[in-house]
């Protein structure tokens, strides 16, 4: 039964009329002006021109290439940093083993170090005068000003997105359905396909999700090391940049509405998988409608 | 199968887990493994299991040195205290995954049958498409052990089997599993902190401390010659009362207790609730009633001695006394053992 207020009952801890629509409206018009009017800004403004200008814009060589670039990083840095997510939650909650605090520590270094910091980095470890440039170079393997630079950069950064993700989940879910599995069994290896891996898979494409986001989104890090060169080296969000500073404004916002498409597919999807129960049992949750039939 | 333990040592860092058992479980004989949190029969269980190592000492399936046989080829069952079933897959899946991933290959035939005939002998037909988070606990216990028995174990571990089960549905299982366990004749070990399940369940109570092995035996042998204060507590509902022996003889007001073995000096006398007697006159230890505890199967005075001491001791039911009452208590049997 529902209970409704009246004026006799005294409201709960924070629930005063009063401060209730303050706090909510303030929320909702801070949110407004601060989030939903530029993100209108950037759609209103790339076909300012009309929808041809934006389709010229789109197709332009360059931004062809953008793009091409930003999906491309994207789909080497999220499968190897989803791998090494895996390994991690792994190794860290189902072993015991001398290190432990200090490989989670490493893990989260990402997330606290500036994105800048890490490809200056890079510059220092790859670059002509950093460790390894000379011997790349005399192996004419291109690391920096090239795609396997911006790969490393970007996977620094969402290094701890998978793994953050997963080692909450494979914590509290224990050990005892690995044990139950290999006693009954099975190999190491068809114990993760069939009983890890469904247990934390709404989880795991939630990690995926935000990594796969930042991967796209990434702009610090990648400016160091790739080299913004227009046309070759030249990502996404580094284009947008690059349009704005030759005073193309309305290429800017195109280029500019399509990273944040692809930031709304990621929303959309984050939002799906919650409802999922990213981060719980999915299966059982979904079938418990179908008990009695 | 036969199961031998030599002198099996475990480290936890420096912690002694188990520190040099030596234990042998008959072919078929269902054994409990009975201590407080800490003793080690959980680790000793996971051992047999394989799912830890022994630092030294070894296990012998049979005539099989099994020490170093990891879990996955040792061939035996285990049922884990939070049952451990896998939430994605239906009951019916969960049973037939030990089959699924055995180098044995059997027919899907094969295996629905097999899964109908463990569904039956647990008692479980119709749930087979139901999700563990769809069943209650005791049902969840059952498919565990329909899981593990599926595998044809050579033999049957349990670790606190009913632990997480309210007392009801403890007690049906634990007569279910007796039943199961004569029917199919499978060497069993469990572990267990509950001494009434034990002795319930039990062929043989092993029971531990600290690692090691206090004492061994049938149900009767634990209850009726405990050999020690620890085991004498830790079976049941105990009294502490202070004595001296004096040529193997301990005299109580009102009672004379013989104490064969034991060394003069201080001693306790650990005595039963139902080995004590009350009277309102007469001999005995001079007591004042502190509360009247009724239960369902009798009733159950709490007294304080003159010297502080609280003692528990049933009385029939048609005794009465009220709190503040005076009165006194007899030792009609009782244990002696040094005062630590």
């Amino acid at each position: 039964m529902m209970v409704h207020h009246s004026a006799s009952t005294p409201p709960r801890v924070g629930d005063r009329p009063g401060i209730r629509r303050a706090l909510i409206g303030f929320v909702l018009i801070f949110g407004t002006l601060l989030v939903l009017a530029p993100l209108l800004v950037i759609f209103s403004q790339a076909f300012s021109l009309g929808l041809g200008h934006f389709a010229e814009t789109i197709s332009h060589p360059d931004t062809r290439h953008a793009i091409y670039l930003t999906v491309a990083t994207a789909l080497l840095a999220v499968p190897i940093n989803t791998a090494f997510g895996i390994a991690a939650a792994w190794a860290i909650t189902k072993f015991d083993f001398w290190g432990k605090r200090f490989l989670l520590i490493v893990i989260e270094i990402p997330f606290s170090v500036s994105p800048i910091v890490a490809g200056v980095a890079y510059l220092f470890v790859y670059g002509l005068q950093g460790l390894f440039g000379p011997a790349l170079q005399a192996a004419d393997v291109k690391v920096l000003f090239a795609l396997p630079g911006i790969v490393l950069a970007s996977m620094f950064v969402t290094a701890p997105f998978v793994a953050r993700e997963l080692i909450p989940l494979m914590q509290a879910q224990g050990r005892e359905l690995e044990e139950a599995a290999t006693s009954l069994g099975a190999s190491g290896w068809r114990t993760f396909l069939t009983v890890t891996l469904p247990n934390i898979r709404w989880a795991l494409l939630y990690g995926v999700v935000l990594c796969n986001a930042r991967v796209m989104g990434e702009f610090g890090a990648v400016s160091v090391v790739s080299g913004k060169i227009r046309g070759q080296t030249n990502t996404l969000p580094l284009h947008v940049e690059l349009l704005y500073h030759d005073y193309n404004t309305v290429g800017a916002f195109a280029a500019a509405s399509i990273l944040t498409v692809l930031a709304l597919f990621t929303i959309i999807a984050k939002v799906l998988l919650e409802r999922q129960g990213a981060g719980r049992a999915g299966r059982p949750a979904l079938a418990a409608n179908k008990v009695g039939t | 199968m036969k199961i031998v333990l030599e002198n099996v040592v475990k480290e936890f860092n420096t912690f002694r887990a188990v520190r040099g058992v030596s234990l042998e479980i008959g072919s078929g004989e269902l054994v409990a493994l009975l201590g407080p949190s800490g003793s080690g029969k959980t680790t000793i269980l996971r051992m047999v299991a394989g799912l830890e190592f022994a630092d030294q000492g070894a296990i012998y399936f049979g005539d099989e040195d099994a020490t170093n046989i990891p879990v996955r080829e040792r061939g035996v069952g285990f049922v884990f205290q939070h049952y451990a079933l896998f939430p994605h897959m239906t009951v019916g899946e969960n049973i037939a995954f030990g089959m699924k991933v055995s180098k044995k290959a059997r027919s899907k035939q094969e295996i629905t049958d097999r899964v109908n005939d463990l569904l039956r002998l647990v008692k479980l037909e119709g749930l087979n498409d139901r999700f563990p988070s769809q069943i209650s606990g005791g049902q969840k216990q059952r498919v565990a052990l329909a899981r593990a028995l599926a595998v044809d174990p050579k033999v049957l571990l349990l670790d606190e089997p009913f632990g997480a089960l309210d007392a009801n549905v403890r007690h049906d299982l634990r007569r279910w599993l007796r039943e199961i366990h004569d029917e199919l004749g499978i060497t069993t070990l469990f572990v267990t902190h509950d001494q009434e399940e034990a002795l319930d369940l039990a062929d043989r109570v092993v029971i531990l401390d600290q690692g090691a092995i206090v004492q061994e035996g049938t149900p009767e042998q634990v209850c009726r010659e405990p050999n020690s204060a620890f085991v004498m507590k830790f079976l049941g509902d105990t009294n502490r009362i202070a004595a001296t022996a004096v040529n193997g003889v301990v005299d109580l007001p009102g009672a004379r207790l013989t104490a064969p073995g034991v060394v003069d000096g201080p001693v306790d006398i650990l005595a039963r609730p139902g080995d004590l007697s009350w009277s309102a006159t007469g001999e005995g230890i001079p007591v004042s009633v502190i509360r009247v505890i009724d239960r369902p199967e009798g009733r159950r005075f709490l007294v304080r001695t003159e010297n502080g001491e609280t003692l528990e001791l049933d009385v029939p039911v048609s005794t009465r006394a009220a709190s503040g009452d005076r009165g006194f208590v007899q030792v009609l049997q009782g244990n002696a053992y040094p005062r630590s």
